[in-house]
């Protein structure tokens, strides 16, 4: 199988990560549930990890850095946990449901108003807009780093000087970037970065997390076991504490954070570098083929190593099937959770067939890939 | 029968991120001690602490300084 479905999740970890869940299965106890052997194991791999991904994302603050099951309950955490009754809050139409859901159900539940960057040609916003939706009760931006349709990354240092301007939170997903593009939370000017394991941080699914920047306080969402201070009714006001109730997933943390050493020893550009010439090189030879539409902003390749395109007017999950069935090769279709880009882009009702890149992945893999595209749109 | 004791130094943490810090930088710069139960003489709860014999305490206070390593407080216990 040729798998080129990175953007949902990536299927070829590094061996180490894989090795690191297996070791932790066989001799770890319960992070932070007393001082034995394995429960200091358990806890000391814990907080490796911890640095390891402080360290990769550019976060100076390790104990802020809160581990998460995914991005999803990231986000949750952090839009459940700071945005109260009468806010405003101004995201865009690139976002994933992760995102979306969240703030519809706030606006639904809570009178938490909404504002959308609109998406425009090729999926790009206008940067200018994010001062333009501005009120005086917009308490934060929410925005994706990366696009997960098209790639299209978002100007995150230009919307963090705005948000700074104006005093707003701003919240960034970055489910598709963390691991794979570099990112300095601190420099960015990042309030909250939410990511997940399992995808550019090849790290295994269950695993995610925000990093909070020192002096946002976010409410936790769920309370109970700490592993401190039992005798307190409430869940203890420290971070990371405060947000992560309950025993954590030490056997996925263990390989999260094999894998962000892995990412380290590699060199995080390397990584990124290869991604983007194999998206590169996939988008060279699909861009040549009579009726092939491709969606995204491919005037630049600071970008997610993400190609979605379609084949003529075909269903988008025949072409992905096709591609699997016919040809061994892996893709997505049809909507990805991003409603408000597919209406956008006009592809509500087709879809698109997504083509993403591992650093794993090989030029012979992608021009077997350009190959089928080919034939099938014959 | 339980071990004799003898008098120690014991620090306490708000959480075990501080705790796990405080481990990694007295491994890393030789300072003596260990993680231990937080003794439930200092609080009934659960918890991890750093102890080490009482006569390395000016210098484990002294690191935590030096450092600026976040702690909730130092305890003498017998």
């Amino acid at each position: 199988m040729i798998y080129l479905d990175n953007a949902a999740t990536t299927l070829h970890k590094p061996q180490c990560v894989i090795d690191a869940v297996a070791a932790a299965m066989g001799s770890m106890g319960n992070s932070a549930r007393g001082t034995h052997n394995s429960a200091m194991k358990s806890a000391r791999t814990v907080y490796d990890a911890r640095c390891a991904l402080s360290d990769l994302l550019g976060f100076s603050h390790p104990e802020r850095l809160v581990f998460t099951a995914n991005a999803t309950e990231a986000l949750n955490i952090a839009i459940n946990g700071l945005i109260a009754p009468g806010d405003h809050v101004i995201t865009t139409d690139l976002e994933h449901n992760s995102v979306l859901r969240p703030l519809y159900r706030l606006q639904a539940e809570q009178d938490v108003s909404l504002s959308f960057v609109p998406a425009y040609l090729y999926g790009n916003v206008d940067h200018r807009d994010f001062e333009r939706l501005i009120k005086p009760e917009t308490k934060a931006i929410v925005c994706t780093h990366a696009s997960n349709l098209t790639g299209n990354l978002l100007d995150i240092r230009r919307i963090s000087t705005v948000a700074r301007a104006h005093g707003l939170l701003l919240i960034v997903d970055a489910s598709q970037t963390a691991g794979c593009y570099p990112i300095n939370m601190g420099e960015l000017g990042i309030d909250i970065l939410c990511f997940t394991g399992h995808k550019g941080l090849m790290g295994p699914q269950g695993t995610g997390g925000l990093c909070v920047r020192p002096g946002v306080e976010i409410r936790p969402f769920k309370v109970g076991g700490s592993g401190v201070q039992s005798y307190n009714r409430f869940q203890p006001s420290e971070m990371p504490t405060r947000l992560e109730a309950g025993t954590l997933n030490s056997h996925g943390i263990a390989g999260l954070g094999a894998a962000a050493g892995y990412i380290a020893g590699v060199g995080i550009d390397v990584v990124h570098r290869k991604e983007i010439d194999l998206a590169k090189r996939f988008y060279t030879g699909v861009s040549k083929i009579p009726g092939i539409k491709i969606y995204g902003d491919f005037s630049t390749w600071q970008r997610a190593p993400i190609v979605a395109l379609n084949i003529g007017e075909y269903d988008s999950g025949e072409v992905s099937d096709a591609l699997s069935q016919d040809y061994g090769i892996a893709t997505r279709p049809g909507a990805h959770c991003a409603p408000r880009l597919h209406e956008a882009l006009g592809t509500k009702e087709q879809g698109a067939v997504r083509f993403s890149f591992s650093c794993f992945n090989t030029e012979t893999e992608v021009d077997e890939a350009v190959r089928a595209v080919t034939e099938l749109s014959r | 029968m339980m071990r004799a004791t003898s008098p120690k130094v014991v620090v306490t943490f708000a959480t075990t991120v501080n705790a796990l810090a405080m481990e990694r930088s007295c491994t890393e710069w030789g300072i003596p001690g260990r993680i231990i139960p937080v003794p439930t003489k200092i609080s009934a709860g659960c918890g991890l602490a750093w102890c080490a014999e009482l006569q390395y305490k000016e210098q484990i206070v002294a690191f935590l300084n030096e450092k600026q390593l976040a702690y909730a407080d130092v305890y003498m216990l017998d």
